[in-house]
């Protein structure tokens, strides 16, 4: 075979894609503050999710230091408990993942990995922030209102929601639903563009086919949570009506205090068909960016072509109309028709099918790659193992037989800790260590980086694998202190003592990459256009960081596949996807 | 959950339609080289702001949807007592399907380049939607003294929510009528306006449509359909 020589020549004329009108910002408030570039908006994004991000990292040390050491703490009775549960859980799955996953790494990488100057709507996409921070500022004043948040726990069932017994029924549930309607339509405006964008702006020769499958994973969860969060949205508004009008959609003929209350006739399961409805697709509005990002990290850092990428996009789109038909696996304890718990346990089961198909296929592409262990590439590996034991132990409980005595049990949490949280919490991390380069041109501390993964990799390993037991052997959740028990072995509570101080030290790791962002930010070294030398297209732009409008001049061109790494006969082990062909240039060259 | 099931099964087939087209089983590490080669598979041509009005309808479907699925589970209960309709609402509904073909008359003069026939369009547009929404908020008063409020009973409840959801989506449409028509004002071009003019038509018939099945669902003209709709789902 005849070595080709790849010789870059431009057999295309330069984009003809219509160039969009850019807002030009005026002032540093226009630049910095209200600024309508989605990068900028990305990075305020982020920033306020990892701001209340810390919030419920502190919520979680104290919930650990409850369980860990009961009876310690006078500071933690069994109603605040319950709201730093509450607290916790709402902020991690919506205001920390959801907002990073697509309002942080959507924002950002979306126009640049399509090739575009920026959003379709900056207008839209920059009120879309100012919302959201609005949402997140009334959720977090509702700590400083009489009675606190609400402890409702996570999911907010009624009737318990909006009864006395619960802390914050005063103004903790309202300020709760009142923060998810507004993030709901903060949400809807920001989703409009990146689904927008990605169909409509993507440069010449962005075929489909074309896209990194992080675009792919983006896309598709938002294509799901812009149709999934109406759900919530409906069921928020009519349990603020029940709370505050005093109407009976969810709420039943109850009793308190010896005193018939005013509700009457309403559907405690209604609410929960709404919440579920949004609730299960929303595992995967978080977990399908993840995939797609850690599919990207793997490929790049192991310096070969993703496996089977066809298979992945089918899978990804597979996997979000799925998770609309598997809502009430969430309910099989609600007294549901025994034919409903079968066919919901069927569709579950049926999920796990592309879900293995996309661990096999990251597997595949480590299986004889040219791995460098670089701190992206830990987390991703960090990633694959805890979403395969997340993964295993949600086909336990898909099947109703196995769900209904482990349901209230600590193994719930282990699961759900595993699968929907510390997995897309390796990606995001391992996703900032990729990115950051490209966002300020500087590398972050490598050796501070290990350090933070192997801590945290660890340690969260150390703290919910051995939760899994503690619910087998019937540890209840939600509960304030667990007492003592005749199936309660000494063991338990050491382990829960164990597991306390695990978490203290990984939450401690945390700050310790927080350190690194900043100091990083100053002392890092300096990256460079493309340091790990990848092929997607927000590693070409002219300037590192990126500038206004992304581009210079001219919209790229793009002539091959995301994952060009390590083809035979090219000069270096990746070819760029605006790298045009050379054996065109070679017959051309030759005729 | 009938409704909004059968909404996303609309929507799964709209979507799986257009990827088909999208050529998902090319082998794209094959295909090296400019996309003249692969016809039909670049960004989608249609405007940018008429595409997002299109998601924003699917959202929008799909909240409607959400609300009726809620309806007809909490209809189904042995408590339900339906609601008396306001005969005021058969008079909003014709002038909202006054305002939605009036919408249509000034996006086809707009076609034709009549900047006077926008004109008259938008306005009388703007104004049976405004009349429509103070006819609901009359349909409401009505209730109220005739003592069915808000919390008495479920189908009060629901009443009330789902038109103030409707209106409130009318309301949201009003403004963006109401740049159209400040465009208008400012002396823009035909060209310009176009486009704007049309995408208030589009929303006016959805908010028209929705209207209709919230009212045949209100009236209970669609219970038997939504009787056929759950036990084939059941």
């Amino acid at each position: 075979m005849v070595d080709v020589p790849y010789e870059a020549t431009v057999d295309v004329p330069p984009a003809e894609v219509a160039d969009v009108e850019l807002y030009h910002p005026k002032s540093w408030w226009t630049q910095y503050v209200f600024s309508q570039d989605a990068k900028v908006i990305a990075i305020q994004y982020s920033l306020t999710a990892t701001a209340i991000g810390l919030v419920a990292l502190v919520l979680s040390w104290l919930m650990r230091l409850q369980l860990g050491f009961p009876g310690t703490f006078s500071f933690i009775d069994a109603n605040q408990y319950l709201q730093f549960i509450t607290m916790h859980g709402m902020i991690m799955v919506i205001y920390l993942l959801t907002a990073l996953f697509l309002g942080g790494f959507g924002n950002y990488l979306i126009p640049l990995m399509v090739g575009a100057r920026d959003m379709v709507f900056p207008y839209v996409n920059m009120l879309s922030y100012w919302v959201y921070l609005l949402a997140v500022i009334v959720l977090a004043s509702a700590f400083f209102v009489p009675g606190g948040p609400t402890g409702a726990g996570w999911t907010l069932y009624p009737p318990q929601a909006i009864l006395s017994g619960t802390p914050g029924q005063d103004w903790g549930i309202i300020l709760m639903l009142s923060s998810l309607i507004l993030f709901i339509i903060g949400f809807t405006m920001g989703g409009l563009n990146y689904v927008v964008t990605v169909l409509q702006a993507r440069t010449r020769g962005m075929t489909l086919m074309r896209l990194p499958l992080t675009v792919w994973g983006i896309f598709t969860a938002t294509v799901m949570a812009l149709l999934a969060f109406p759900a919530l949205f409906v069921a928020s508004v009519m349990m603020l009506f029940d709370r505050v009008l005093g109407t009976s959609f969810f709420m039943p003929a109850l009793v308190e205090m010896g005193q018939q209350m005013k509700y009457g006739g309403g559907s405690p399961i209604l609410f929960q068909h709404l919440f579920w409805f949004f609730g299960h697709p929303e595992v995967y509005i978080v977990a399908l960016p993840a995939f797609g990002i850690v599919s990207d990290l793997i490929s790049t850092h192991a310096r070969k072509n993703i496996f089977g990428y066809r298979m992945m996009v089918w899978a990804i789109v597979a996997i979000g109309a799925l998770s609309f038909i598997v809502w009430a696996h969430h309910m099989y304890v609600s007294g549901m028709h025994p034919h409903f718990g079968f066919f919901f346990a069927t569709t579950t089961l049926i999920i796990a099918i592309p879900t293995a198909i996309k661990v096999y296929n990251w597997v595949l592409t480590l299986w004889r790659g040219d791995i460098h262990l670089t701190v992206p590439m830990l987390f991703a590996l960090g990633f694959i193992i805890t979403f395969v034991n997340g993964g295993l132990t949600g086909l336990f409980l898909g099947n109703v037989v196995v769900d209904v005595p482990l349901s209230d049990t600590m193994f719930v949490v282990a699961h759900f800790h595993m699968v929907m949280g510390v997995a897309p919490i390796m990606v995001v991390l391992g996703a900032i260590y990729h990115w950051y380069p490209k966002v300020t041109g500087r590398m972050l501390n490598e050796a501070l980086g290990k350090l933070h993964f192997w801590v945290t990799f660890l340690g969260a390993y150390l703290i919910f694998f051995p939760m899994h037991y503690l619910g087998l052997l019937g540890v209840p959740r939600r509960y304030h202190d667990i007492g003592e028990a005749a199936f309660l072995t000494p063991s338990v509570h050491t382990l829960n003592a164990f597991m306390s101080v695990v978490a203290l030290i990984v939450g401690l790791a945390q700050i310790l990459f927080l350190f690194n962002l900043v100091w990083s930010l100053f002392k890092g070294k300096a990256s460079g256009g493309n340091p790990w030398r990848a092929t997607t297209l927000e590693w070409q732009t002219p300037e590192t960081p990126p500038g206004h409008g992304n581009w210079g001049k001219e919209l790229p061109v793009v002539y091959r596949w995301a994952y060009d790494y390590s083809v035979p006969g090219a000069p270096e082990d990746f070819i760029p996807q605006n790298q045009p062909p050379a054996r065109r240039t070679a017959q051309g060259a030759a005729t | 959950m009938s409704a909004i099931v059968l909404v996303m099964a609309v929507i799964a087939v709209i979507a799986g339609w257009w990827l088909s087209q999208q050529r998902l089983t090319a082998k794209p590490w094959l295909e090296e080289g400019s996309i003249d080669d692969f016809p039909g598979t670049g960004a989608m041509t249609v405007p940018a702001a008429k595409l997002g009005l299109g998601v924003f309808l699917a959202v929008a479907t799909s909240l409607f949807a959400l609300f009726i699925s809620a309806y007809s589970m909490r209809m189904n209960m042995v408590d339900w007592r339906a609601l008396p309709v306001p005969a005021l609402l058969w008079f909003n509904t014709g002038v909202l399907v006054l305002s939605s073909v009036v919408m249509q008359w000034a996006y086809m003069s707009a076609q034709r380049d009549n900047m006077d026939g926008v004109i008259v369009g938008l306005c009388a547009g703007g104004a049976s939607a405004i009349i429509f929404l103070i006819g609901q908020l009359l349909a409401w008063q009505q209730l109220s003294a005739a003592e069915y409020f808000v919390a008495s009973n479920p189908a009060n409840s629901f009443f009330y929510l789902i038109t103030a959801a409707h209106g409130l989506h009318l309301m949201g449409g009003l403004v963006a009528l109401g740049r159209t028509t400040a465009k208008v004002w400012r002396g823009a071009e035909m060209p310009q306006l176009r486009l704007s003019v049309e995408l208030c038509a589009i929303y006016w018939h959805f908010l028209l449509l929705v209207w209709l099945a919230l009212l045949g669902l209100l009236t209970g003209w669609t219970d038997d359909f939504v009787d056929i709709c759950r036990r084939l789902l059941t």
